[in-house]
C-alpha cells in the first residue's frame, strides 16, 4: 500500500546551515506520526516543507506516491494546524471552517451543511455564529482541527498545536487529539518537542536531532530500546553516568565510571570492547528501591545511599538518592504503594537495577 | 458681543504677558516694522542703528497680509507699516488699525513736494493724515521681446500667438489693468458700485475666455521670476522692477509700459494704532527720506523713492531702464491707483472667485 | 493625602486644559462669533447667519467645497490603493535592515517643509523641468511638454504628501497580523486575491480607516500643494477661505467656510465610518 506521505531523502539548507540533512520516511496512511526533537533540530522545517512554504534543497516529497513539489501549498492535499492556531479572528466560527470550502467554491448550503457536520462531530455543534475569541483554548483547538478537516486532507500536519495550552488541557488534548484522529480516519503528521504529546498519541515516533533522524519507531522501542545516546537522553528521564569499558562479555558489559562506581550493562549488540569509552544510561523508573539490602539482592547493579532529596509529585514522585560510595546523585522513581511513605531526607537506602536496564553506548565525554 | 471681546482680551493678556516675560530682557528700544522685501534693507538698518541706538526688527509682508496682520491685533504688534496709499483710508475706516501722523514730527523738505501732498489728501480722514510717500512704482507687462514682441497691451495677452506661454495675478491690478485695456475707467466708477460691478462683470468674462492661453496664475514675484527666466512664459503681468531685474540677466525680457497705461502705485509710511515706538518711527522715516538713503534703498528695492533730490545718487544703470520702459509720454499715461473705497474687495473678490473656478 | 493627589491630578491637568483652553477653545468661539456676524455698512455688523447662508445660495462656493471634498476623497484612494502594497512589504515581506531601511525611505521626505517637497514636484513636472526633458531626450515626445499646473499633478502631490500618514497606520496594523494567519489563508486553499481580501483586508481595516481619515482630513486642509502644483485651475476650499481672510479682509464669510468645512468634513468621515462599520474609538484606540 502507498504510505500517504513519504519523504525522500530530503534536505534544506539555510546559507550554509544544514537545517534538515538527508531524511527519509514513510507515515502509512491512517497514522499517527510524530516528529520529537528540541526546538532547532529542524522539524519545523521539514512540516513547513511538506504544507509547501518552503522548498526543499534537495529530495522529493511524495503524497499518496505523487510528487508534490510543484505543487503551491493552497492546491496540496494538506492543511495544517498552526502553532497559535491561527484561526481567523475576524470571521466567526462558521466562516473558519467553511473558508476552505469557500475557496474551492462550494455552494452556500453545502459548506453550511459540512460546517454543521464537522462542528457535530468535534462535539461542539450549533457553535458556528460565536466569535474566535468567545471559545476556549481547548475548543479553540478543535475548531483548527475541524477547519482543516472540513478539507478532508490526504495529511493533516500539526505544528505543536498544544503548546500554549495548560498543563491540565494538554493532558485532556493528547487524549482529544488522538481520538479525533480515529474518528476523522486520517494520517496526522505531528511535531512537538514534547516527548509525553509524542510518546502517548503516535503510531510512530522520529526523534530528530540536528537536522537528522536518529531514530524511527513505535514509543515503546524508543523508550526501551533507544539506539543512541541521544534518544535515550531524550525520550524519557535517565540516570546518565560515563567511563571505561573495564569488562565485555557478549551482550553484558562492565564499566567503570569516572566516579569509580563500577555497573553492570546491556551493550546490546553495539561493539564495546575494553578500553573504550562508554556511557550508561538508567531510567528513575527501571531502578527498584529497597529499605533492606536483601530487597534487591536478585539485580547485578546494587547501589547504597542516603535520601537526599525527596521530590514528591503524586504518582511521578522522585528520590535523589546519593551514592555512599562515590557522592553521585541518582534519581530514582518512588512507588507509592505506602511502602515508602515514612521515608525521610538522610535515611538508608538500597537501589539496584537489572543489567538489561542500563543501557549502554560508545563514546561521551567525562 | 461685548463678552467675548473681554474673553479675546484675557486670553490675549495672559499670552502677551507670557510673551512679555520672554520680551522684557531686550532692554534697548526697537522698532518693528512691517514691510516689502528690499524697502529696509540690512545696510539701512545697521546705520539707523549705528546712529540713533534703536534695534529694528523688520517684517516682509504685502499688501494683504499687512492689513490682515493689523486687524488681527486690532493695529498691534508693529510700529510702522507701509501699505499702498490706495489701502489706508478703506481699511481705516473699516477696521480702525491706523493712527494719524503727527506732520510736526516729519521733516516735509525731504519729499518731493506734489507726492506728499497727493498722498496726504488721498490718505486722509477728515483733517487727519494718515499715510506719507515712500517708494514709488508702476505695474504693467514684462515681456519677452524676442518670443513675443507684439504683447504691447494687456488684451494682447490673450492673443493666439502667445497662448500658453502668459502668466498674470489673480489679483484686483489684473481686474483693473484689463478694465482699463477695454477701454473703460474703473476709477472713475469707484464712486458708483452698480457701475464698478458692471466693469468688473465685462472684465471676468474676458478673463475666463482667455483663461485657456495662461499657463498659471502667478502668486509671488520669484514664480514669476523662474517662469521667466525658464522661457516658459514670454509675457506676464508684473511689477516694473521684475522687468528690471531680469533685463539685466537676460537683455531680450523688459518691463514695457501697456498702450492703456501703466497702473502706478506709491507705498507709505503709517502707524499701527497701537505702535509702542511712535518716536522711533518718526526718526525711521526722517532717516530713510535723506536722499543718499533713500537711494540706497532704490538700489535694493528697485523702485524710485519720493525723497527729494535721490534721483542724483541713483545708479544710471537704473534710470536707463526707467526710460528705456517709460518714453515721456508713458509717464503722463500712468494711471494712478487712487484710494479704493469700503467694499469695493468684496465685488472684485467674487468676479476673481468665479475666473479661478472656470474651466 | 487624597487632597495631595487631587492637587498633583490638577497640577498634571492644567498644561492641557490651557492649551484646549486658549489655543482651541476660545479661538473656536472667537472664530463662531465672528462667523455669524453681518456687515451691513462700515464698522455696523449685525448678528445672523447670512455668511453660512452664502455659501449655500452662491454656487461658486458650493462647487468649490465639493471638488475639494471629491478630490480629497480620490487622493485618499489612490493613497490607500499606493500605500497598502508598500506597507504589505514593509510589514510582512522585508526582514530586519531593509524592513527599517524602506520605513525609512517613506520617512526622509518629511525631513523637508512641505514647501520644498512641493518646490521638488515643480521642478520635475514643469515644462522646462526634468520629465519633460528626459521624454524628449528618449524621445517619445517632440516638444515640451506641461505636466504642472493640472488636477493630476495635484493629485500627484497631494498622494505623495500624504503617503506616510497612510503607511505608518498600515505597517502598525499589518505588523499586528500574525505571520501564520496568513500561512493558514494559503495552506487552506486562499490565494493572494482571496487571502488579502478574506483576511489581510479585515484585519487592517482600523489601521485603513484611520489612514484614511488622517489623508482625508489633510488633503481637505491642504493649502500649498493644489495651490502650487494645481496652478491656474488649483481652486481649492482652503483656498477661498484664505482669499476671504487675507485678500478680501472678509473675515465673516471667511470664519464661516473655516466652519463649514469642519463641520462637512466631520459629516463626511462620520458617512465613511458608517458605512465602513467602524467607530472613531475601534480606530484611534
Amino acid at each position: 500500500m502507498t504510505p500517504d506521505l513519504e519523504c525522500v531523502k530530503l534536505t534544506k539548507t539555510f546559507d550554509t546551515i544544514k537545517a534538515v540533512d538527508d531524511v527519509s520516511f514513510q507515515v502509512p496512511a491512517g497514522s499517527f506520526f510524530s516528529i520529537l526533537g528540541p526546538s532547532g533540530c529542524g522539524k519545523t522545517t521539514i512540516m513547513r516543507m511538506v504544507a509547501g512554504f518552503l522548498d526543499p534543497t534537495s529530495g522529493d516529497i511524495q503524497i499518496k506516491g505523487k510528487s508534490v513539489l510543484d505543487i503551491a501549498p493552497n492546491k496540496r492535499p494538506v492543511n495544517m494546524v498552526f502553532q497559535h492556531l491561527a484561526l481567523f479572528p475576524m470571521m466567526n466560527i462558521g466562516d473558519n471552517i467553511g473558508y476552505g470550502l469557500r475557496r474551492a467554491g462550494a455552494s452556500k448550503a453545502e459548506i453550511a451543511t459540512k460546517v454543521g457536520e464537522v462542528l457535530e462531530r468535534i462535539g461542539l455543534p450549533g457553535i458556528a455564529e460565536r466569535k474566535v475569541d468567545q471559545l476556549s483554548g481547548g475548543q479553540k483547538q478543535r475548531i483548527a482541527i475541524a477547519r482543516c478537516m472540513v478539507l478532508e486532507p490526504d495529511v493533516l500536519l500539526l505544528d505543536e498545536p498544544l503548546g500554549a495550552l495548560d498543563l491540565k488541557l494538554r493532558e485532556h488534548m493528547k487524549i482529544e487529539l488522538k481520538s479525533l484522529q480515529s474518528a476523522f480516519d486520517t494520517t496526522f503528521v505531528y511535531i512537538t518537542h514534547d516527548q509525553s504529546e509524542a510518546l502517548v498519541m503516535s503510531d510512530q515516533v522520529a526523534v530528530m536531532n540536528e537536522g537528522r533522524f536518529e531514530q524511527l519507531g513505535t514509543a515503546r522501542e524508543l523508550y526501551y530500546d533507544p539506539k543512541t545516546p541521544f534518544v535515550a537522553g531524550f525520550v524519557g528521564d535517565s540516570n546518565r553516568w560515563s567511563g571505561t569499558v573495564d569488562a565485555s562479555s557478549g551482550n553484558e558489559v562492565r564499566i567503570k565510571t569516572v566516579s569509580g562506581v563500577s555497573l553492570t550493562g546491556s551493550a546490546q549488540g553495539r561493539p564495546l570492547a575494553k578500553g573504550d569509552r562508554a556511557q550508561v544510561f538508567v531510567r528513575p523508573e527501571a531502578i527498584r528501591v529497597a529499605l533492606k539490602a536483601d530487597g534487591i539482592s536478585a539485580f547485578e547493579n546494587r547501589i547504597v545511599g542516603t535520601v537526599s532529596s525527596l521530590l514528591f509529585n503524586g504518582a511521578n514522585s522522585r528520590v535523589l538518592v546519593r551514592d555512599d560510595a562515590s557522592g553521585g546523585e541518582i534519581d530514582v522513581a518512588l512507588p507509592q504503594s505506602g511502602e515508602f511513605a515514612s521515608l525521610t531526607k538522610g535515611a538508608p537506602l538500597h537501589i539496584g537495577w537489572n543489567a538489561g536496564q542500563a543501557t549502554c553506548f560508545a563514546g561521551g565525554t567525562e | 458681543m461685548k463678552r467675548y471681546t473681554n474673553k479675546l482680551k484675557l486670553s490675549l493678556t495672559v499670552a502677551a504677558l507670557s510673551v512679555a516675560g520672554f520680551a522684557g530682557t531686550a532692554s534697548a528700544e526697537t522698532l518693528r516694522i512691517l514691510t516689502w522685501g528690499g524697502y529696509a534693507p540690512d545696510s539701512v538698518v545697521d546705520m539707523f542703528t549705528a546712529e540713533t541706538g534703536i534695534d529694528v526688527e523688520v517684517t516682509k509682508s504685502n499688501n494683504e497680509e499687512m492689513i490682515a496682520k493689523l486687524r488681527a491685533t486690532g493695529g498691534g504688534g508693529f510700529d510702522l507699516a507701509q501699505p499702498s496709499q490706495d489701502r489706508i483710508s478703506g481699511p481705516q475706516a473699516e477696521f480702525d488699525i491706523y493712527k494719524p501722523i503727527d506732520m510736526s514730527k516729519i521733516d516735509t523738505s525731504l519729499f518731493v513736494a506734489s507726492m506728499l501732498d497727493a498722498t496726504k489728501s488721498n490718505t486722509m480722514i477728515g483733517s487727519d493724515v494718515y499715510g506719507l510717500p515712500h517708494v514709488w512704482g508702476t505695474s504693467g507687462l514684462v515681456v519677452d521681446t524676442a518670443k513675443a514682441g507684439g504683447v504691447k497691451d494687456y488684451l494682447d495677452l490673450c492673443g493666439s500667438d502667445v497662448a500658453g506661454k502668459v502668466s498674470y495675478r489673480l489679483k484686483r491690478p489684473t481686474l483693473i489693468g484689463f478694465a482699463f485695456a477695454m477701454g473703460m475707467d474703473p476709477f472713475a466708477a469707484y464712486g458708483d458700485a452698480a457701475a464698478y460691478k458692471g466693469i468688473i462683470d465685462k472684465v471676468e468674462a474676458k478673463l475666463i475666455e482667455c483663461k485657456s492661453g495662461v499657463k498659471t496664475y502667478w502668486g509671488g514675484g520669484d514664480e514669476l521670476m523662474g517662469l521667466m527666466r525658464s522661457g516658459e512664459v514670454v509675457a506676464s503681468m508684473a511689477w516694473d522692477t521684475g522687468g528690471w531685474k531680469l533685463n539685466a540677466d537676460n537683455a531680450d525680457i523688459t518691463f514695457v509700459a501697456p498702450a492703456s497705461g501703466a497702473l502706478g502705485w506709491i507705498d507709505t509710511f503709517a502707524l499701527p494704532r497701537k505702535t509702542k515706538a511712535e518716536d522711533a518711527a518718526y526718526k525711521w522715516i526722517n532717516f530713510v527720506m535723506q536722499p543718499k538713503i533713500a537711494a540706497m534703498i532704490t538700489a535694493e528695492a528697485g523702485n524710485f523713492t519720493s525723497s527729494l533730490g535721490a534721483d542724483d545718487f541713483a545708479s544710471a544703470e537704473l534710470k536707463a531702464r526707467f526710460q528705456g520702459s517709460f518714453p515721456p509720454a508713458d509717464v503722463d499715461n500712468i494711471k494712478w491707483y487712487p484710494t479704493v473705497p469700503a467694499g469695493l474687495e468684496a465685488i472684485e473678490g467674487a468676479a476673481l472667485d468665479r475666473v479661478k473656478a472656470a474651466k | 493625602m487624597r487632597a495631595e493627589a487631587r492637587l498633583g491630578f490638577i497640577l498634571l491637568l492644567t498644561p492641557l486644559l490651557l492649551w484646549l483652553t486658549l489655543l482651541i477653545i476660545i479661538p473656536h468661539i472667537d472664530m463662531f462669533l465672528i462667523s455669524i456676524r453681518e456687515r451691513v455698512a462700515v464698522r455696523t455688523y449685525e448678528t445672523g447667519f447670512a455668511n453660512y447662508l452664502t455659501f449655500f445660495t452662491e454656487p461658486l462656493y458650493l462647487v468649490t467645497f465639493m471638488r475639494t471634498a471629491l478630490m480629497s476623497v480620490l487622493a485618499t484612494v489612490m493613497t490607500l490603493i499606493i500605500a497598502f502594497p508598500v506597507s504589505y512589504y514593509i510589514a510582512k515581506i522585508a526582514k530586519g535592515r531593509l524592513q527599517s531601511a524602506l520605513f525609512l525611505l517613506c520617512l526622509v521626505p518629511f525631513w523637508v517643509s512641505e514647501l520644498v517637497r512641493t518646490f521638488g514636484w515643480m521642478i520635475l513636472l514643469r515644462e522646462t523641468g526634468i520629465f519633460s526633458n528626459l521624454l524628449q531626450f528618449v524621445g517619445i515626445v517632440d516638444g515640451p511638454v506641461e505636466m504642472l499646473y493640472n488636477d493630476t499633478a495635484m493629485m500627484v502631490g497631494l498622494i505623495y504628501t500624504s503617503m506616510l500618514f497612510m503607511v505608518v497606520p498600515l505597517v502598525t496594523t499589518l505588523e499586528s497580523l500574525d505571520d501564520s494567519v496568513i500561512e493558514a489563508g494559503y495552506d487552506l486553499g486562499g490565494n493572494a486575491i482571496t487571502v488579502t481580501r478574506e483576511i489581510v483586508i479585515p484585519h487592517a481595516t482600523p489601521g485603513i480607516v484611520s489612514g484614511c481619515i488622517v489623508v482625508f482630513m489633510l488633503s481637505l486642509g491642504n493649502y500649498l500643494t493644489p495651490t502650487m502644483l494645481g496652478g491656474k485651475e488649483s481652486l481649492w476650499f482652503t483656498e477661498l477661505i484664505y482669499s476671504q481672510f487675507i485678500v478680501r479682509f472678509n473675515w465673516e464669510l471667511g470664519a464661516a467656510f473655516g466652519f463649514l468645512l469642519l463641520g462637512l468634513s466631520s459629516f463626511i468621515v462620520w458617512i465613511a465610518l458608517r458605512l465602513t462599520g467602524q467607530t472613531l474609538e475601534k480606530t484611534m484606540g
